[in-house]
């Protein structure tokens, strides 16, 4: 990651006051005010500690609450764990005949096709809006980019009712369909093929003779793949924490998402309480796969495309 | 000759090419933006007229309205009573979120920060949770039944709150999206910070600044750009809370079905079936959502894209 890199120069610029102050007490010199630097860092770094600790309490709950059985809890100290996690897991994945592993599959399915889709719209869009020169071009772009602008529950209804129109509601289509169009990837895609594929590149394809499209495919998407797949991972997340969508299109729960899937559970839970323990765990489920995704590919997190920063 | 031709064919198809290349793109923006918003607009200018009983085929028709649904949205106490709490809720969210989000960023920029990589991954993971999963979590945490909080309280016979009750519960809300969202723009804005140069830095460190003024002086106004960005997107999904209160819910009688503007628009269009009213409503979302954050976009976009062009 590029923002690696200049980490490692910013600290290594200021080597005096680090290695001195720090990591060579044996300098008299410099120890006239050895404890400034320490007592400087205690606050941000407590804060920091704060921080981590506040983000990190609902996940460390849930850890502790999935290995709780039904009675425990509701009444043990809410982190003191308890040893019901292989009986809480066994009741899930059994319950409405394996459901839930049916809805975790539909979920990767959804994100999963929808963010490959996603992610080679928004290239071939983004590289044509970067690369061409075109009649229209900042109209069409300053269009799509308005599109961030619309709430997605103002779509969701009339499209609920569009879709309705020609039977295509509670079915993967009517998920999938509006979920591949993303202004926010073409918009990042743009940025990135303009600073990653050099014209000279394009010019010298087309005088070898490369058709448009053959000059796209062959040359500049595999200059774009990392770009790529940063609006695959963001189309990916945003398509697996998206409600609303589902919850309006879907009606028969074996197509539900886990987001749907869990929100049914939890309704049912005020009824019925012993539910609660098997939304907990699959919870704790849901947000694994996710987790490690995110952590496996954590130098695609290229966020610095958002403020249009980028070094390719 | 046969060169010139081919070159005029091939001229023709790149005039042609980029064309071909945004039409999946435009058609599915088409097809799932522009004519939902035109059948939002469309819906929300009619309604059903029901004659006699309002019984077999052909008892109900839908006519012109006019602006009826409009007037009738404008006169809704709930939803003014919606629309101003959503405005309370992203006036108290966006400068708390993006503020803890800006200090965080400084203080992981910092020269010798510790616990750096720690604090900025568990502080970004909540990203990774789901906004209804996430309600969930913390709305078992808010529950008296099994919040810890409660359980501490009770222990020293202290009075309980109620975390989901009538006053706590807007706070509760908000407490759900500012723990969602702080991680992501806090990377943001990181991100930003560390593709400035540290020279920059070099002669106010020599000068004597402190890193407090080198953060007010030099950074945050080189933040700039950055957080009117993030700002945009944070107004702009404040605007649309939805999630949060809806899955809190179950677990609280102190969130009606019209919380939120939104919620109202749900309800209208599938509990109580007024798709016209349901229109309107969004159409009026949708315009005040343009309408607030129009001026934040062009700035960015004169920012991010000045010097292609």
């Amino acid at each position: 990651m590029a923002t690696g890199s200049a980490g490692s120069t910013a600290t290594g610029s200021v080597p005096t006051t680090r290695a001195t102050a720090n990591e060579r007490p044996d300098r008299p010199d410099r120890r006239g005010r050895p404890d400034r630097p320490g007592r400087a860092q205690l606050v941000p770094t407590a804060v920091l500690l704060i921080g981590a600790l506040y983000c990190l309490l609902p996940v460390a709950w849930v850890l502790v609450a999935s290995t709780k059985s039904g009675s425990t809890l509701f009444t043990s100290f809410t982190f003191a764990p308890s040893t019901s996690l292989v009986g809480n897991l066994t009741d899930l994945s059994t319950y409405g005949d394996g459901i839930f592993w049916r809805w975790m599959l539909n979920t990767a399915l959804y994100a999963g096709v929808g963010a490959v889709l996603s992610a080679a719209v928004s290239g071939l869009s983004g590289y044509t809006l970067a690369k061409y020169r075109f009649a229209g071009r900042s109209v069409l772009f300053n269009v799509l980019l308005a599109g961030v602008l619309v709430p997605g529950i103002v779509l969701a209804v009339p499209q609920y009712l569009l879709l309705a129109k020609v039977g295509l509601t509670d079915t993967y289509w009517s998920v999938l369909l509006p979920s591949i169009v993303s202004p926010y990837g073409i918009y990042l895609a743009r940025i990135y093929a303009a600073a990653a594929v050099p014209d000279s590149v394009i010019e010298a394809a087309r005088v070898d003779g490369a058709s448009e499209f053959g000059i796209f495919r062959r040359v500049a998407a595999p200059m774009m793949v990392p770009g790529l797949i940063t609006v695959f991972l963001f189309q990916f997340v945003a398509i697996w924490n998206n409600f609303l969508l589902p919850f309006i299109m879907l009606a028969d729960d074996d197509r539900f998402p886990v987001t749907v899937g869990l929100f049914t559970l939890l309704n049912q839970g005020s009824a019925q309480p012993a539910l609660y323990r098997l939304v907990i765990t699959g919870a704790l489920l849901s947000i694994i796969p996710l987790v490690a995704l995110f952590l496996s590919l954590q130098r695609y997190w290229r966020v610095d495309l958002i403020s249009g920063s980028v070094k390719a | 000759m046969s060169t010139a031709t081919t070159r005029a064919g091939r001229r023709g198809r790149r005039t042609a090419a980029p064309y071909a290349f945004l039409a999946p793109a435009v058609i599915l923006f088409v097809l799932f933006v522009l004519v939902p918003i035109g059948y939002a607009a469309y819906l929300s200018l009619r309604k059903v007229r029901v004659s006699g009983l309002g019984l077999g085929r052909g008892a109900r028709t839908e006519v012109f309205a006019g602006l009826e649904n409009y007037r009738a949205a404008v006169t809704d106490s709930e939803l003014w009573s919606g629309g101003l709490r959503v405005l309370g809720y992203g006036a108290l969210l966006v400068p708390i979120m993006l503020g803890l989000a800006l200090l965080f960023a400084l203080l992981l920029d910092r020269p010798r920060a510790r616990l750096g990589r720690f604090a900025r991954t568990s502080i970004f993971l909540p990203y990774a949770v789901p906004a209804i999963i996430a309600s969930l979590l913390w709305g078992f945490l808010y529950l008296p039944a099994t919040s810890p909080l409660n359980y501490l309280l009770a222990r020293f016979g202290l009075p309980e709150p109620d975390l989901l009750g009538g006053g706590a519960v807007f706070f509760a809300v908000v407490n759900i999206a500012l723990w969602g969202g702080v991680g992501f723009n806090m990377i943001v804005l990181y991100t930003a910070l560390r593709a400035i140069p540290a020279e920059l830095y070099e002669s106010a460190r020599l000068d004597g600044c402190s890193e407090v003024q080198i953060a007010f002086r030099i950074k945050i106004p080189l933040l700039a750009p950055a957080l009117v960005m993030t700002t945009v997107f944070s107004m702009i999904a404040t605007l649309q809370v939805f999630v949060e209160p809806m899955a809190l819910r179950p677990l609280t009688n102190s969130i009606s079905s019209t919380w939120t503007p939104l919620m109202k628009v749900y309800r209208d269009a599938f509990a109580t079936d007024d798709r016209y009213a349901a229109a309107a409503t969004s159409v009026l979302i949708a315009a005040v959502t343009l309408v607030l954050s129009f001026g934040f976009l062009r700035l960015v976009q004169n920012r991010a894209f000045g010097q292609e062009r």
